[in-house]
């Protein structure tokens, strides 16, 4: 497909990557520092830091390549693309991914390449070593997120089964989630969990970084129209309408419950909202958009207060119960929503459609869930994965960087 | 001479400090503390996870008197600290063995 370049839609695709970047830093590290202890804060902001450096080198030195040029042989070319373009060699200044410049096509993937092993962290925050944790998100990297965004968008086997992801639901949520479900297993509870008490240390972060994912999250849906056009329009239409409808039910599930609506909730609603529409933002209308927002909080407010509670896993900050959960439920009712039928774009067989969502969500969960395992074994072997009980107790931003977050004396 | 430990409300520091002055206290220490007696602690959700918070913001006042000052000093703390609800807080009174002013050295009485 080769079209002239549209300087709208450059500009457009420009602007979200840097909404996209946003979200990771500084956006999730404050949502994920202000839900932490004091003793931890900088761990978390440590690592959405370092995970943004590292996978950028990766990114453009084989990452992108393996992602989105394909392979030579047809039938590895289904799970993994070729090394062409290798350090962006053969990414000249002129070349068009649509009618945008490819460099612009790259850097913008690489901001979903960086938020994603970034939303692991949050389900074993405040017990994994740091350089550990840096090893596992570099293979992670790798052996995860790039081949899954090869199946899905880089012309692989998911994409050619009529999968539809639009910007991340089972490339970047169900990946990451599932991945967060396997990370707690294999480091365990923190010390005294559930028996201790750890709320959030600061919530006032953990709203502004909220508010941030949120505004960035108008680059991750709208941003993978890569055009500045209706399509990419009706896709913030739904990714703000969605963020609002599962924000409200959210909070009205707390009053019900617990007599008042949280500030915890309210934002945990709208990330939950957020993550859900991902894969459906291109596909669907006003209506879908306010329903998927709404099962979102009620399927995310279950799976993140009480089935964690009732399994006692630590998913630390809820990167599967929120972001594993949403994208999962996401993926399949974007098969039922995108229907036309539904005031989506797609004319599909919803039947059909579901089946397909399902079994791309259970090959991504089970690719990622084993890899998930394999690495920690190798990070855990090589470097130990777990803080010790003194690294633990005393918090990882002294033990692990010898500095602290707050110096309030 | 008497040492005496208040703990109040945080929010009746400032009435007690004005209460002691008007008795003829001219020196206090006053902390943020945390503690529980009968009033017990309160209840923070967070995720649907209930957390038991157990140690209540308290104020501890510290001051130093003669013993002919001691009943007008606790008077004057109760009557000032007291809301006549649960969590009003105590004051507990100990023997003072000496006291010293470290600028002039002066001992006993003359350095309260």
């Amino acid at each position: 497909m080769t079209t002239a370049l549209d300087t709208g839609n450059t500009a457009w695709v420009l602007t979200s990557t840097g909404l996209v970047l946003f979200m990771t830093l500084p956006g999730l590290a404050l949502f994920y520092g202000g839900l932490v202890r004091t003793k931890n804060v900088l761990s978390v902001l440590m690592q959405c830091f370092s995970i943004a450096s590292v996978v950028t080198l990766l990114w453009v030195a084989v990452g992108y390549s393996l992602a989105f040029t394909p392979a030579e042989n047809p039938s590895v070319n289904a799970v993994v693309g070729g090394l062409g373009k290798a350090f962006l060699a053969n990414v000249p200044r002129g070349a068009l991914t649509g009618s945008i410049p490819e460099t612009v096509f790259a850097m913008f993937q690489l901001t979903f390449a960086i938020i994603t092993p970034a939303l692991i962290i949050g389900a074993f925050a405040e017990r994994m070593r740091f350089g550990a944790m840096l090893l596992f998100m570099a293979l992670w990297s790798l052996v995860v997120y790039v081949p899954v965004t090869h199946w899905m968008w880089g012309g692989g086997w998911l994409q050619r089964m009529g999968a539809l992801d639009f910007a991340g639901g089972i490339v970047v949520h169900v990946t990451a989630g599932v991945a967060g479900l396997v990370t707690c297993l294999y480091v365990g509870e923190r010390k005294g969990y559930p028996a201790t008490p750890m709320p959030p240390h600061s919530l006032t972060l953990s709203v502004v970084g909220a508010g941030m994912l949120w505004v960035g999250w108008f680059g991750f849906n709208a941003g993978s129209a890569l055009a500045a056009n209706g399509a990419a329009g009706m896709t913030l239409t739904a990714t703000q309408v969605s963020a609002a409808s599962a924000a409200s039910v959210w909070s009205f599930l707390e009053w019900q419950r617990h007599g008042r609506a949280s500030v915890l909730g309210i934002i945990t609603g709208a990330v939950a909202g957020l993550a859900t529409i991902t894969p459906a933002s291109g596909y669907v209308g006003v209506g879908g958009a306010m329903a998927i927002g709404a099962v979102a909080a009620v399927v995310c407010f279950f799976s993140a207060t009480t089935l964690k509670r009732r399994l006692g896993y630590d998913d630390s900050l809820d990167a599967f119960g929120v972001h594993g959960v949403g994208g999962i439920l996401g993926s399949i009712l974007t098969g039922v929503f995108a229907s036309v039928t539904l005031g989506g774009t797609e004319q599909i067989s919803i039947g059909r459609q579901v089946g397909v969502q399902l079994l791309a969500c259970a090959a991504t969960a089970a690719w990622s869930g084993g890899m998930t395992w394999v690495l920690m074994k190798i990070a855990d072997v090589a470097l130990g994965v777990r803080a010790d009980e003194e690294q633990e107790t005393i918090g990882l931003d002294l033990t692990n960087h010898e500095e602290r977050g707050y110096d309030l004396t | 001479m008497k040492f005496v430990i208040a703990i109040v409300k945080p929010n009746r520091v400032d009435d007690v400090r004005e209460a002691l002055s008007a008795v003829g206290v001219r020196g206090m220490t006053v902390t943020d503390a945390k503690g529980y007696g009968r009033q017990k602690g309160h209840t923070e959700i967070y995720r649907g996870a209930e957390y038991k918070i157990d140690f209540t913001p308290k104020a501890k006042i510290e001051v130093a008197v003669d013993d002919a000052q001691l009943t007008l000093v606790l008077e004057a703390i109760r009557r000032s600290a007291s809301t006549g609800k649960i969590g009003d807080g105590k004051i507990f009174v100990l023997e003072l063995l000496e006291t010293m002013r470290i600028r002039t050295g002066e001992t006993g009485s003359d350095a309260l």
